[in-house]
């Protein structure tokens, strides 16, 4: 291990600054880090209690305080108050968590909260422009494109995401480019048909 | 998921430093994809985190002045895939990186990780350890559900298989790779990479605590004919059963060399010395292509419920030499 500090003894130089400040303990004074000496540089080392996080979600800026362990999705659900992205096998297998990051899609359950600052993202509650619908939400709806609804809102942030590199795909594009995500209630046809109608721009699918 | 101490270091130095002498101490974070996973399984618990992602000369494609080309280890999946050099010449690396076919673990997952991530054996993933013993030390795998697991190497005290679907396909093409520690930096051939581990403490790949991977070296294929072919139950989401990747140095219609490695049927990537033998000096046919395959599988050993892989693992033998004879296209 590189050349550290032990938190106690942090500690003891945290009340020796108190005391010496004659500032009063009820006044709430946070180390969210200290400062590592890795390979002659100062390294900040956050956690593993709750540090402060500014990320940036739909052009909007956000501020929270979450532990390193806390991942984007968390945050978004249990901070943010952005329950779109959903939790389902919480294990990068199944897709309803996926948000955009930097236009990329991810499964925001693999991905620490404290790694996305600075990170331009996406969520499905990005997608509407005022009160219109976003295309591919529209193609969702006119082609029955979910039953239960739970990973609807991952599929279609997954959608966007592949529309935005693929505007004009074949079908077996569709197909492949949709890997990422699972519906249990099986409703991959519909889907693939919004996907279509939504590259095409015009109401009507195709279904098949 | 067990709180953990996070860094995020701007050189391979910092990152090394910042790591510890045990998984316990410190684990460097890539794509996340697995590691979050196992730490969420409590599979895996440090107490640090050491983001790689800030780390720029872990980036990057390129080019070296022999022709070999440098595939730095946090380059993702999608970016290997777009990449036009690799798409020139490594068809069998475009193959095993489409074979991923997630676009978000593609564009997440990294080259590093793919070599870096853990078995898939669901006892391993179960808690009963990377060697899959009951409380009494015996191994629980051979007569238990190990329809996924090895039929290569499988010998024991090891029965998973490497789950890397990279690593085939760079082995054949006779990749090196560059790790970096604390005594700076080792190259070493990708396939001594990978060992079955032989007790519990042991690892699957030869990476200590306190040291990162950071680029593969590929030697130009010029001349070698490549390709990757996967037999999969699934389309998508899930790891193949069986895969071979070849690189082929052809003479016209003749084989002159051959190397043939095998993916998901062993404790490492499985190099097969048999079908390589075989196929120098044979004029390609698919009559050559299937022995190849069979000779492949010779040495193979089924457990209870893994026997049909035997035959999975010949046919893909026999039709990854077919595609790379044929150009490597799709």
């Amino acid at each position: 291990m590189s050349d550290e500090k032990k938190p106690d003894k942090q500690g003891l130089s945290r009340r020796g600054f108190l005391k010496a400040s004659g500032i009063s303990l009820s006044v709430p004074l946070v180390l969210n880090y200290r400062m590592v000496k890795a390979a002659g540089a100062e390294v900040k080392v956050l956690g593993p209690g709750k540090a402060p996080i500014q990320l940036t979600i739909n052009s909007k800026p956000f501020t929270a305080e979450v532990e390193p362990r806390v991942t984007l999705l968390e945050a978004l659900r249990n901070d943010l108050d952005l329950t779109g992205a959903k939790r389902v096998c919480d294990r990068a297998t199944c897709g309803a968590c996926t948000v955009i990051m930097d236009g990329k899609p991810v499964y925001s359950c693999s991905v620490l909260a404290i790694e996305a600052q600075g990170k331009k993202i996406t969520t499905v509650e990005g997608l509407m422009q005022g009160e219109r619908l976003h295309p591919v939400q529209q193609a969702f709806v006119d082609n029955d494109a979910q039953q239960c609804g739970y990973c609807t809102p991952g599929f279609v942030v997954a959608c966007k995401a592949f529309l935005d590199k693929n505007p004009n795909p074949t079908p077996e594009e569709v197909k492949r480019g949709l890997g990422g995500n699972l519906c249990r209630c099986g409703t991959y046809v519909g889907v693939r048909a919004a996907v279509l109608q939504a590259s095409r721009g015009r109401k009507g699918g195709q279904r098949g | 998921m067990r709180g953990f101490e996070y860094a995020s270091p701007t050189t391979k130095e910092q990152a090394v430093s910042l790591l510890g002498s045990s998984d316990d101490d410190a684990m460097a974070l890539a794509g996340g994809t697995d590691l979050l996973s196992l730490m969420k399984d409590d599979i895996v618990a440090p107490r640090r985190l050491v983001n790689l992602k800030d780390v720029a000369e872990l980036r990057g494609i390129r080019l070296l002045p022999d022709g070999s080309l440098r595939i730095g280890a946090l380059v993702t999946v999608q970016e290997l895939l777009d990449n036009a050099i690799v798409k020139r010449g490594y068809a069998s690396l475009i193959h095993a990186a489409d074979g991923i076919t997630s676009p978000q673990i593609r564009a997440m997952g990294t080259v590093g990780g793919d070599l870096c991530q853990r078995p898939r054996c669901w006892y391993y993933r179960a808690g009963f350890g990377l060697l899959a013993k009951d409380k009494d030390g015996a191994a629980l795998v051979p007569e238990g559900d190990n329809r996924y697991h090895a039929i290569l190497g499988n010998t024991g005290p090891a029965y998973f298989v490497n789950p890397s679907s990279l690593a085939p396909a760079l082995i054949a093409l006779g990749a090196k790779l560059h790790i970096f520690g604390s005594g700076g930096q080792v190259e070493m051939n990708l396939e001594n990479f990978f060992a079955a581990p032989t007790s519990a403490n042991e690892k699957e790949y030869r990476l200590k605590p306190n040291e990162i991977v950071t680029e593969i070296i590929v030697p130009s294929a010029g001349g070698w004919k490549n390709a990757t072919y996967e037999v999969r139950q699934k389309e998508s989401l899930d790891w193949p059963l069986a895969a071979a990747s070849v690189a082929l140095k052809m003479s016209g219609k003749t084989i002159e060399s051959a190397r043939v490695v095998l993916g998901h049927v062993a404790p490492v990537p499985w190099r097969s010395g048999e079908a390589q033998a075989y196929l120098a000096g044979k004029t390609i046919s698919e009559q050559v292509a299937e022995t190849a395959g069979t000779l492949a599988v010779a040495r193979a050993s089924a457990m209870s419920h893994n026997g049909y892989k035997i035959q999975l693992a010949r046919v893909a033998v026999k039709r990854a030499i077919m595609k790379a004879a044929q150009g490597g296209q799709r």
